[in-house]
């Protein structure tokens, strides 16, 4: 039994979590203390190791469910919500969204207005979501109705990167007002990323954003990651969205 | 400022293995900070000298050893340390490669006090 919170799963103790996502599996890894002598103690011991124990039991409660989490993370303003509230046209998968800001229910409350179940986590002044917030969440969303669980991480292209939130996949956006240079100045984010979107391409024309470059740059970082053009106002960009995320569902 | 979550989560660390160690010291934390980690050193290193004046890591010092990225290129199948943040292999210019060191967050060794 899950003490905190006093759901059925049990919690995977140290060292059992299991690696899915490949940019965490980093072998066998779990704490090894042995004492070299009286005074030094040799740990390889992961510094967020509590934190991805966590995020391991999140993903249990989302495989129980057979559901596919997906982990949204951009700056501020890039089109994450948006986003969220017009896929729902494109595919018919159903999608509850974990939202995380520092202040306000406005996201949640936008989603909702479009018939999407969302929940809103305040995060005071946290500049992610780790996996303990994503857990208190995941008991206020109705999860086995559901295909798919976007957690909408805090708009931050820096802090979300390092916290593995218990999601199966990460989906990074960068919108064309940003600049094609945002890849190359947060590098770890677009290495974590198992999508990238590149968002409100409507806007092409009149920004001086290289969609080439921004994926030569992805390619530099992350060679495998594929890279979508994105615009709600575009369908047929949409719908490729739709068909990325069902055949990366678990089990697709 | 995630470095300060980061730093709680090593504190807190360390004081287990104090605890499980009967030790009520911690002179040197040793850790593995990759470059692609996604920390600051600087900002990190800061974290730690403020937060660890409350607890058992008072006095202890923060050697922080600063992992670059390692490669593996399957074409060429050599093994290297990149200078820059990205995977292409400097030998043959593959894109098939595979990260094998700079991403983690490691603790690697405590250098703790009995008496």
């Amino acid at each position: 039994m899950c003490k905190d919170c006093g759901c059925s799963l049990t919690r995977p103790s140290h060292g059992e979590h299991s690696h899915d996502h490949e940019h965490h599996s980093h072998g066998d890894l779990h704490s090894n203390p042995q004492l070299n002598d009286k005074k030094t103690l040799a740990v390889i011991h992961k510094i967020l190791d509590k934190n991805d124990i966590e995020a391991a039991h999140n993903r249990e409660h989302f495989e129980a469910n057979g559901v596919t989490a997906f982990n949204l993370m951009s700056s501020p303003g890039s089109g994450k919500t948006t986003l969220l509230e017009n896929l729902h046209e494109y595919t018919d998968l159903k999608y509850a969204v974990i939202e995380g800001d520092l202040e306000t229910s406005r996201d949640a409350d936008r989603l909702k207005a479009k018939g999407i179940d969302a929940y809103q986590i305040q995060t005071g002044s946290a500049c992610h979501l780790d996996a303990f917030m994503v857990h208190g969440a995941l008991h206020h969303v109705e999860l086995k109705d559901l295909d798919i669980c976007f957690v909408e991480n805090v708009g931050n292209l820096v802090c979300p990167a390092s916290y593995d939130v218990g999601t199966h996949l990460n989906v990074v956006l960068v919108s064309v007002p940003e600049g094609d240079d945002k890849v190359e100045k947060y590098p770890v984010m677009f290495r974590r990323a198992d999508l990238v979107l590149i968002t409100k391409c409507d806007l092409l024309p009149h920004f001086d954003f290289s969609v080439d470059e921004a994926r030569a740059q992805v390619k530099k970082l992350n060679p495998e990651v594929e890279v979508l053009e994105v615009s709600i106002k575009d369908g047929d960009s949409m719908a490729q969205v739709a068909h990325w995320l069902k055949t990366h569902r678990k089990g697709a | 400022m995630h470095e300060y979550s980061i730093v709680s989560a090593l504190i807190e660390q360390c004081e287990q293995h104090a605890i499980e160690n009967r030790a009520n010291s911690i002179a040197r934390v040793v850790i593995k900070i990759g470059v692609m980690s996604g920390v600051e050193p600087e900002l990190l290193k800061t974290a730690f000298e403020t937060f660890k004046l409350d607890g058992i890591c008072k006095n202890a010092e923060l050697e922080m050893q600063i992992q670059p990225l390692v490669i593996h290129c399957s074409d060429c199948d050599t093994q290297t340390q990149l200078e820059e943040r990205n995977l292409i292999c400097p030998q043959c210019k593959s894109f098939n490669t595979r990260l094998t060191d700079g991403e983690e967050m490691l603790l690697m060794q405590l250098e703790l006090e009995t008496e």
